[in-house]
């Protein structure tokens, strides 16, 4: 029998999997946006889980709206990372340093 | 339901390896396709959960269109990717240490016996998972709805626009001045004089 908490602690495994993964890579941009990805699988994860468990369906419209937000943030993340490349011929974090922060 | 029991340590188990080897891949690329799979067990998951809808919906829009998006990306850039991985040795021990602590933490909280609520079971027979959802969207989040549509042109617009560069070595057409062309700009009548004697050196053809 799966029980409600089995998903949550799947859940919370793949966030720490992340959190790991971008202090891991942090100088490589495209395993940060990768990592940023499995951080919202996790989310997803819970809502589905809570939205079956509670038999209530906005979960999973909540579920779908973050896949359009995801959706839009690689993209436009990935059209970032691309014209970086271009000006800097790199995509190391430690590059971007020209505004001094 | 030992079945669905079996199914979920076995998608569970795929999903977390997949994870493990995303953030540890030393080439990008496997790091996509290691991702693609963990996509595909959560889809799996979620099957479990009768989000039947969403897991269709993850592996068409995730697998098919933003991991084909991601591994373009990382193909078509040319770089050097072991100096990225310079000091994942010395972070690794930090990283290890807080994936842990964080996990450890939250599985304290929903992992309690207060959390192990039991499963409400299937759904009744002639429901339908799409057609609650649909119904959901359009009517009670119809204006959330609008909202993802707009996010999702702002996105087209914003990736195109910051993608897009003039290369100075194309041409390109300019249809103004195409259309202000007139016959005397272009056309120019030359009265050819009767050669005498040696005929004059052939004039270079004028565009």
């Amino acid at each position: 029998m799966i029980t409600l908490s089995q998903y949550l602690v799947l859940g919370a495994v793949l966030f720490a999997i992340a959190v790991a993964g971008i202090f891991l890579n942090r100088r490589n941009l495209i395993v940060i946006l990768m990592s940023i990805e499995l951080m919202l699988l996790a989310v997803n994860m819970n809502f589905i889980a809570f939205s079956h468990f509670l038999g209530d369906t906005a979960g999973q419209v909540f579920v779908f709206f973050i896949l359009t937000v995801a959706a839009a943030e690689s993209a436009i993340g990935l059209a970032i990372l691309i014209t970086l490349f271009r000006n800097l011929r790199s995509i190391d974090v430690d590059d971007l340093d020209s505004l001094k922060g | 339901m030992t079945a669905q029991l079996a199914a979920f340590y076995v998608n569970a188990g795929i999903l977390i390896l997949a994870a493990l080897r995303v953030i540890t891949a030393r080439n990008p690329v496997h790091a996509a396709l290691w991702l693609v799979l963990a996509f595909f067990s959560a889809a799996g998951l979620w099957m479990l959960l009768y989000a039947e809808f969403l897991a269709v919906a993850l592996v068409l829009v995730y697998v098919g269109a933003v991991m084909v998006l991601f591994l373009f990306v990382v193909m078509m850039l040319d770089i050097n990717f072991d100096k990225l991985r310079e000091g994942f040795l010395r972070h690794s021990l930090l990283a290890a240490a807080v994936g842990v602590l964080m996990a450890l933490e939250m599985i304290l909280v929903v992992g309690a016996r207060t959390m192990a609520v039991p499963s409400p079971g299937a759904p009744p027979p002639g429901y339908s998972n799409t057609k609650q959802l649909g119904r959901l969207l359009y009517t009670d989040y119809v204006f959330p709805f609008e909202l993802a549509a707009v996010v999702l042109l702002v996105a087209i617009v914003a990736a195109i626009a910051l993608t897009l560069r003039r290369r100075k070595e194309t041409r390109y057409q300019d249809p103004a001045e195409q259309l202000a062309a007139t016959k005397a700009g272009r056309l120019r009548i030359v009265k050819d004089e009767p050669a005498r004697g040696a005929p004059p050196a052939p004039e270079a053809r004028s565009e």
